[in-house]
């Protein structure tokens, strides 16, 4: 129990508190937007949001108290704890019949695909420390890798949950890049999976490629599937450079953009904020992920490394895709924008994240004393 | 342990990575700084077309007033629910949802369907109208995000006299389905929006109909109304102000009974309209809503045309009305009136013999009483003295064969002919073309080819009794007009107005019916009876059989003009009863009260009781015959809510025009 006995005050203080700063300035904003998106009231989501996150930024900074190598024993068992949820999701669901994604614990819903977006990473991370250098993209060492990475992919499709099992299949791809995988085989994978495409449309239903054609272009449906896509560019193109003032915002609170406190919460904020809330939001995640790549690169085992850049990039990924969407350069999948979208698992997830890459930081913070 | 070139390709990895993210972030950040930018301002304009929405405030109807000011049409606040079956989801849900507020029977609810089935989807369909204050309240909270239906309060047209003015003021319905994608307005598919379809109102319709407003309101996606941005105020129609005279308008079309006629009372001077009575009429405040099929029915199949406006587009020979004018051409060709003809009953022409109204003759007739008597053998004499030609010139002085400037539709021209007419009619081979000497016998006494409409029969008594071209007006939009003189010398208008004041008054007299209850006003008129059928030879030898016993639409047109007072001319009057027997028995009464009610009102009204009790028994008994006959084709079907009366007079089987004047009975 180092935890507790070790010097934990001291240890407090390494934690990198400016970034703590930054997540919270995120976190606050997405208050402001989730108020506005009420019609200017706490209820029903800000304040509820607001103790959701105090909670969870207190777990967070315990657990980026945990010296990062336990989290190189901890790998196996939490991998194959989180594959075995999956599993008994997916039987749970055969049983009650219809799709399932959690467990119900009792005390709280449990959603095994949401944490094996991080524990994928961190299996891999694991998987690759003990990789010579040089032997890593060696058929013997790649096929593992990839059967670590297919198996909750294929699982989390089974579900179906496209956006999580893309998300999964991110971090893993990652970890494997930045482990030093050669280049040409992601290459010739990217290559394959192009030539791919034409026999995959083939197979596709009649409402897939409605929706593939959709995402193309959206105006071709604006009452159907194409209403989301083009209300969030309505809401964000009409926002401006500076926005139309807060609790001003007329696509949201007049219902024309759907989901405007969860998926689209970035529509409603540039709404009112414009391109300089936009920008502000847009910075201060790039602060954050250029700091994961700092911590990253200066960590000490290649094991923290691929974990917290890893990890980083899984963030990356939720930013991105979600971003992309709202602005219409991604389909409709159902993403949610990190610490500012209404939601607690997804919260949870990435305050799980930011806690572990927080204690690798920590970790490898040159000691002064 | 940490392998420092392991670090080195992380590191480079990472850095890739970390460009990666950069790229990604910049492509964001350009995209947005596109949309909210440089394409901003569409984004803007879309957003506020999303939220703002222009309404249309339908402009209030223009009110129809009578020459004092009374109301003839107005508006009545209406709340009405409708729905527009293109902006309705699931009709089935739609109409559970509204049975949950207003309580609709199987009969509406199939009425809806069949309306929604059958109509154009951009036309509205009402749902439920006159729905009282409590109903359209819990319409406008319940079903308000219901879409497509709508709750509209509007102002629905209401016509207090009712069917009085129907044929001359017409009606309001609803915009037809071509009008709209004519016009591409949206004020005529707004719920409620009602256009002129007749009469008046259809006449002066852009008048009435006045500019629609428009309020920009903030709604939300689901079209619940957020607030009002502001109000453009539509402008009410026009009032529109009639020569009619309201009261008196009432008094005839009571008077009439349940005759199928027409009055017309003018003022002689002015040529204002103050009377224009078609009876029997619509309600044209059923019309404004919807028609019952069954009702449309019924009044189509009524023998007593209630849709047509017999004052304007009935038909008639004028019989003996014409004599005036075979009187005043008689003298323009310089005839003395002073001339005797004798008359024995009957008149020869070849071998035929043509009949007086008086089967033992009036003896020696002259122009002074000529007219009093209604000697046929008289005019026929003097017919053949100056022609046809001349008879049909004057005719057309006097205003016959032409259509007046009024706003009426359908307005019938009739037939005043002369040789060149028939020539056109007939020719050009001249067996047929040309004209024959029986038939001037004939159009002398009002009969043969001659039909004229009880208008014109009024403007010709008012150009008699003023001397002037007066012409009819119903709109009193200025002062009154001056008219140019007729050209008739003085002494022929006294001479004939005389003769018709003995009409009246002379022991002599065809008319002593009309003679006025007045003390000290005098009426003058003259008598007409049409005949209506051909009498075939056979009935001829056996005798003519007597009016009262034929079947009504066998039985002769009863007509009667008039003018008051008799020293001073001030107003004409012309009455017509279809298939009413006798002028001077049947017609002259009622324009002797018509008349009367213009001098003494309370006089006038104290004859109409018995004779509205009696209409009353007689309508009962029509109407009861003519529900035994409709119970087979009844039909719950309504007419659509755009309906048009679309009728053709209808055509009087008229005697040969140069046959012989059998015997008559006396008028």
């Amino acid at each position: 129990m180092d935890l507790l006995n070790g010097p934990w005050r001291r240890e407090l203080a390494r934690l990198p508190w400016g970034m703590v700063l930054i997540i919270c300035a995120i976190a606050g904003f997405g208050l402001v937007v989730l108020y506005s998106a009420a019609g200017g009231s706490l209820d029903p989501w800000a304040l509820k949001q607001g103790v959701r996150f105090a909670i969870l930024l207190i777990g967070a900074l315990a657990l980026a108290l945990v010296p990062p190598e336990r989290w190189l024993g901890w790998a196996w068992p939490i991998y194959i704890t989180l594959l075995v949820a999956l599993v008994g999701v997916e039987v749970a669901g055969a049983v009650r019949g219809g799709s399932q994604r959690w467990l119900n614990l009792g005390i709280m819903q449990f959603q095994p695909s949401e944490m094996m977006k991080l524990a994928i990473v961190l299996v891999l991370a694991r998987y690759y420390q003990y990789v010579p250098k040089g032997y890593e993209s060696r058929p013997d060492v790649l096929i593992p890798a990839l059967a670590l990475i297919a198996m909750p992919v294929g699982l989390v499709m089974l579900q179906p949950d496209l956006g999580t099992a893309l998300s999964i299949l991110f971090g893993g791809v990652v970890v494997l890049f930045l482990a030093g995988v050669r280049l040409w085989l992601f290459g010739t994978a990217a290559a394959a999976v192009a030539a791919m495409l034409p026999v995959a449309w083939s197979m596709l239903h009649d409402y897939q490629r409605k929706r593939v054609l959709i995402f193309l272009d959206p105006e071709s449906d604006p009452r159907g599937a194409g209403y989301h896509i083009t209300q969030s560019k309505i809401a964000i193109g009409s926002g401006g450079l500076s926005g139309k003032g807060f609790l001003n915002g007329t696509q949201s609170h007049l219902d024309y953009l759907p989901e405007l406190h969860t998926d689209f919460a970035f529509a409603t904020m540039a709404e009112e904020w414009g391109l300089m809330g936009g920008l502000f939001v847009i910075i201060l995640y790039g602060l954050v992920l250029a700091w994961g790549i700092r911590t990253a690169i200066s960590a000490r085992s290649q094991f923290q490394r691929l974990l917290s850049l890893g990890l980083t990039a899984t963030l990356f990924f939720y930013l991105a895709i979600n971003m992309m969407m709202v602005m219409g350069l991604a389909p409709v999948v159902g993403i949610p924008l990190p610490l500012i979208s209404w939601g607690g698992s997804a919260m949870m997830t990435v305050m799980i994240l930011l806690g572990v890459v927080m204690g690798i930081a920590r970790a490898n913070r040159p000691r002064f004393d | 342990m940490d392998d420092p070139v392991r670090r080195m390709a992380f590191s480079r990895r990472a850095l890739l990575l970390g460009a990666g993210m950069a790229g990604t972030g910049a492509l964001l950040a350009g995209r947005m700084a596109w949309l909210a930018v440089f394409e901003g301002e569409t984004y803007q304009l879309r957003a506020q077309a999303n939220r703002v929405q222009d309404r249309l405030i339908p402009p209030r109807r223009g009110w129809i007033v009578d020459r004092q000011g009374k109301p003839i049409a107005m508006n009545r606040p209406d709340y009405r629910l409708e729905l527009r079956p293109a902006e309705v989801e699931d009709l089935d849900a739609t109409l559970v949802a509204i049975r949950a507020v207003l309580d609709i029977d199987l009969a509406e609810d199939a009425r809806i369907r069949d309306d929604c089935a059958t109509q154009p989807s951009f036309m509205p369909v009402v749902v439920r109208q006159n729905l009282s204050w409590r109903e359209f309240s819990a319409c406008n909270v319940r079903l308000a995000t219901l879409p497509g239906v709508t709750p509209v309060q509007s102002f629905s047209r209401f016509y207090p006299e009712a069917d009085h003015f129907a044929h001359i003021v017409g009606y309001v319905g609803a915009p037809t389905p071509e009008q709209y994608r004519e016009e591409k307005n949206p004020l005529l598919i707004y719920p409620g929006f009602r256009i002129g379809k007749d009469g008046i109102e259809r006449f002066a319709d852009k008048q009435l109909r006045g500019t629609a407003g428009s309020s920009r309101v903030e709604i939300t996606a689901r079209g619940e109304l957020v607030r009002e941005l502001g109000t453009n105020a539509d402008t009410p129609g026009d009032t529109l102000k009639l020569t009619i005279d309201r009261d008196l308008q009432d008094y005839a079309a009571r008077r009439l009974g349940d005759n199928s006629a027409s009055v017309i009372v003018m003022d002689v001077i002015t040529g204002d309209v103050l009377c224009m009575v078609s009876m029997p009429a619509y309600d044209p405040n059923i019309f404004s809503r919807r028609v019952p099929a069954k009702l449309w029915n019924a009044l189509q199949k009524d023998d007593h045309t209630p849709l047509l406006n017999k004052s304007a587009m009935g038909l008639y020979p004028p019989g003996s009305t014409f004599k005036m004018v075979t009187t005043l051409a008689a003298l323009e060709a310089g005839i003395d009136p002073a001339d005797t003809v004798g008359c024995s009953g009957a008149y020869r022409l070849g071998n035929n013999t043509w009949h007086c109204h008086a089967r033992r003759g009036h003896g020696g007739v002259n122009m002074h009483r000529a007219l009093p008597l209604s000697c046929d053998t008289y005019f026929y004499v003097m017919g053949r003295k100056v022609g046809i030609d001349a008879i049909a010139a004057m005719a057309r002085r006097l205003g016959l064969g032409q259509e007046y400037p009024l706003p009426l539709p359908g307005q019938a021209k009739g037939i005043v002919p002369d040789k060149a007419w028939k020539q056109r009619r007939y020719g050009p081979d001249p067996k047929k073309g040309d004209w024959r000497e029986g038939e001037t016998l004939n159009a002398s006494i009002g009969q043969g080819y001659i039909i004229t409409n009880p208008l014109q029969l009024a403007v010709m008594t008012a150009r008699l009794a003023s001397g002037r071209e007066v012409m009819p007006r119903l709109i009193a939009d200025g002062p009154a007009p001056q008219f140019p003189s007729l050209g008739v010398p003085e002494a022929h208008l006294a001479l004939v107005r005389q003769g018709m004041v003995d009409v009246v008054n002379a022991g002599y007299g065809t008319a002593r019916a009309a003679r006025s209850p007045i003390g000290d006003v005098l009426f003058a008129g003259k008598t007409g009876t049409a005949q209506v059928r051909r009498i075939s030879a056979a009935e001829r030898k056996r005798g003519v059989i007597r009016n009262e016993a034929l079947p009504w639409k066998q039985r002769d047109h009863a007509l009667f003009v008039a003018f008051a007072p008799a020293d001073a001319p001030r107003y004409a009057c012309s009455v017509i009863i279809e298939h009413g027997i006798a002028g001077g028995r049947y017609a002259a009464p009622i324009a002797r009260d018509v008349l009367s009610f213009l001098f003494e009102p309370e006089r006038a009204l104290a004859v109409l009781p018995p004779i509205e009790a009696e209409a009353a028994r007689l309508r009962a008994l029509r109407q009861q015959n003519e529900a035994a006959a409709s119970i087979a084709s009844e039909t719950r079907q309504m007419m659509p809510s755009w309906l048009k009366i679309d009728i053709k007079p209808p055509v009087f089987e008229i005697a040969d025009a140069d046959a012989p004047q059998p015997p008559r009975e006396p008028e």
